[in-house]
């Protein structure tokens, strides 16, 4: 029996799973090697410190936003506007704590925003039947103008704020572990629940699929994508939380930029494919960590870190020739042909 | 006669409509503002923008998408700059950096087609690795120096009306009259088209849709490496930064030039429109002197709206894609 027949080997071929946790566990292992003490995990200051962590701690911004992209992707559309999204939320912030307000109230305004954001386009999308590249592109583009534009309305040359509740929720920790990672995982959490435990990411599924037939059956096809990029616009006005309070000022012009750029690459190497139709929260955290890993791999492999951005188009390119029906199909019968 | 009332060209129309109508309001708000001197300076300050747009285009009326232009632009300025300064002259390395341009195109095309992947993330994939390779070849801001750079520079044609058509102009009137053949007088025009209109139509009617595609693609980096050729010879430098995020003004200037993302209808004069209504927008805005630079992305992004709309519009009542 040749070797390509056998069940087992066809079901890691055709398996899409198993390649981005191979990926993240090649990077690991290779890192044990470029630096060995890569694993080490030690206490500073009452929280848990060593480049494990480190991947964890900034993949969150990528991973939050990506996770709002991949219900998207699952509708069969995407979101160019995230990094505008994360700007605007981030100037609401400044402006709302020069303005005196609680700062519990504070992340409402930020959250609120990235909410509006996201119905913006859902709007345009959904009722208006824009394509949602464009449709998104109009809020990438004006999106940091606005965010430079509030940081005008209070008047100050300097968007800079001190803000303890802030600062707990970005670089604080629980219990050793950084506070980011428990909001993260609350929100992973309560995404899991409404996709996969309500009707809902099985009629975003079916949307992404073919929008008329599952009009035709009976699902709302238009207020599902609205729902979706709202979903987007508010992981969004998280990570645009995490990323403004990391730096305590409001930088509309440079903060999350290209971050749509990898949030999409992460729900690609999770396995969701832009032609819609399937929505893998669990691999697009994944997908994430590999991004944050091979990030962290060339820092502290010496190499500059200009590297970093033809590293991960070659990766994007490996596993799209992975993904590809027609790659498969290729090197299979090249398998088959010999004896 | 009844070619200039096909209902196909009233998206650019209306792009033309509103270009006069921007000018007109500017020239009632500013003296001086509607003047050939003025008009000569937009042309020339977005002349790149709008050579890339122009090879944008392309791909957008064959359906597809190119992410990379930005990036393309930064590269072949670094090389252009990396090389001077070894002593070759800004035409050989200007040749150079277009045929890698169009090859490189040609490269994305292929895996384009030959995967079946869509166009948008193999050229983000192409856009990291460019931006990647200006970094390596340099991280500095380096100078054009060669004298043939400043005798370029000084290239121009007086206007009437004290205007001047600088020598970035000039390149871009004559790569758009080029442009302008090679899509309404080829049979790679045509097949452009075709494709964009409805691939597997355009298959079984015997269209080679790999080659077009492969063309469609290798056109948009050929355009993308001479807008990235004027750029550094405009700025007589190559910056590794250079072009960031100018692919969204390409497509926005497609966009606004009428030609509709779905691919198929559209007219690449429409691009030159809808690049002029960018640039003369900016313009208004540094003329006016108290706005912030926020007005100029703000004000980009509601004419796309209102675009996105008049031709959502004009599809439905008109049937463009019929």
């Amino acid at each position: 029996m040749k070797l390509i027949e056998q069940p087992f080997v066809r079901r890691i071929l055709n398996g899409r799973a198993i390649w981005p946790l191979l990926a993240l566990a090649v990077i690991l292992i290779a890192d044990g090697f470029i630096s060995p003490g890569f694993y080490e995990i030690r206490i500073v200051e009452g929280r848990l410190f060593g480049n494990l962590i480190d991947i964890l701690y900034r993949a969150v911004p990528t991973a939050l936003i990506a996770l709002g992209m991949a219900v998207v992707i699952g509708t069969r559309g995407i979101d160019l506007s995230v990094g505008s999204i994360a700007a605007i939320a981030g100037a609401m912030i400044a402006w709302r704590i020069q303005a005196g307000d609680p700062h519990g109230v504070v992340l409402l305004y930020a959250l609120g925003a990235g909410i509006l954001c996201g119905m913006w386009n859902g709007m345009l999308v959904a009722f208006l039947g824009i394509q949602p590249i464009i449709a998104t592109l109009i809020l990438m583009v004006s999106g940091r103008g606005i965010g430079m534009l509030i940081n005008l309305i209070y008047g100050g040359t300097d968007p800079s704020f001190q803000s303890d509740f802030l600062q707990w929720l970005s670089t604080g920790s629980i219990l050793f572990i950084p506070t980011r990672l428990y909001v993260f995982a609350v929100i992973f959490l309560l995404l899991w629940l409404v996709i996969r435990r309500t009707a809902l990411g099985l009629f975003v599924e079916a949307t992404g699929g073919n929008a008329a037939a599952s009009n035709l059956a009976g699902v709302n096809a238009k207020l599902i994508i609205f729902a979706a990029y709202l979903i987007c616009g508010l992981t969004a006005g998280w990570a645009g939380v995490i990323l403004t309070a990391d730096t305590h000022t409001s930088d509309p012009v440079s903060v999350a930029l290209y971050i749509e750029l990898d949030a999409i690459l992460a729900v690609v190497i999770g396995g969701g494919s832009l032609a819609g139709g399937r929505i893998y929260l669990g691999m697009t955290v994944i997908g994430a960590l590999v991004i944050q890993a091979l990030t962290t791999s060339i820092l502290i492999s010496g190499l500059p870190p200009e590297y970093n951005l033809i590293i991960k188009a070659l990766v994007v390119l490996f596993v799209l020739v992975l993904q590809s029906d027609n790659a498969r199909r290729g090197i299979v019968s090249k398998f088959r042909r010999s004896p | 006669m009844s070619a200039l009332l096909n209902k196909k060209l009233l998206p650019f129309y209306a792009t033309v409509a509103v270009f006069i109508a921007i000018f007109l309001i500017g020239g009632a708000m500013y003296n001086n503002f509607l003047s050939m001197r003025v008009l000569g300076n937009i042309l020339a300050d977005n002349s790149f923008i709008i050579i890339a747009a122009i090879g944008a285009t392309f791909v957008i009326l064959s359906g597809g998408i190119d992410l990379s232009v930005g990036s393309m632009i930064g590269f072949v300025g670094v090389c252009m700059a990396v090389l001077d300064s070894m002593g070759l002259d800004p035409l050989t390395t200007a040749l150079l950096m277009m045929v890698f341009g169009f090859a490189f195109g040609a490269f994305q095309g292929w895996v384009i087609d030959a995967l079946d992947i869509q166009p948008f993330i193999i050229t983000l994939a192409g856009l990291f690795l460019l931006r990647g390779m200006c970094f390596m070849v340099t991280i500095n801001s380096v100078p054009i120096t060669h004298e043939w750079a400043d005798l370029y520079s000084d290239i121009r044609i007086r206007l009437p009306g004290n205007g001047l058509l600088r020598s970035s102009a000039i390149v871009m009137l004559i790569s758009l009259a080029a442009a302008i053949i090679l899509a309404h007088f080829t049979r790679f025009g045509a097949n452009v088209y075709a494709i964009g209109g409805d691939k597997e139509s355009a298959r079984l009617m015997g269209v080679n849709v790999r080659r077009t595609t492969v063309l469609v693609y290798a056109v948009g980096g050929l355009f993308a490496a001479l807008a990235g050729v004027v750029y550094a010879l405009y700025t007589k430098s190559g910056y590794p930064l250079a072009g960031t995020t100018l692919e969204l003004s390409a497509i926005a200037s497609v966009v606004l030039g009428g030609t509709l993302l779905t691919g198929g209808v559209g007219l690449v004069a429409g691009t030159l429109f809808g690049g002029m209504i960018l640039g003369l927008i900016s313009t208004l805005i540094i003329f006016n002197g108290s706005l912030n630079s926020a007005w100029i992305l703000i004000s980009s992004g509601v004419l796309l709206f209102a675009f996105m709309v008049m031709h959502r519009f004009l599809v439905g009542s008109f049937g463009l894609r019929d």
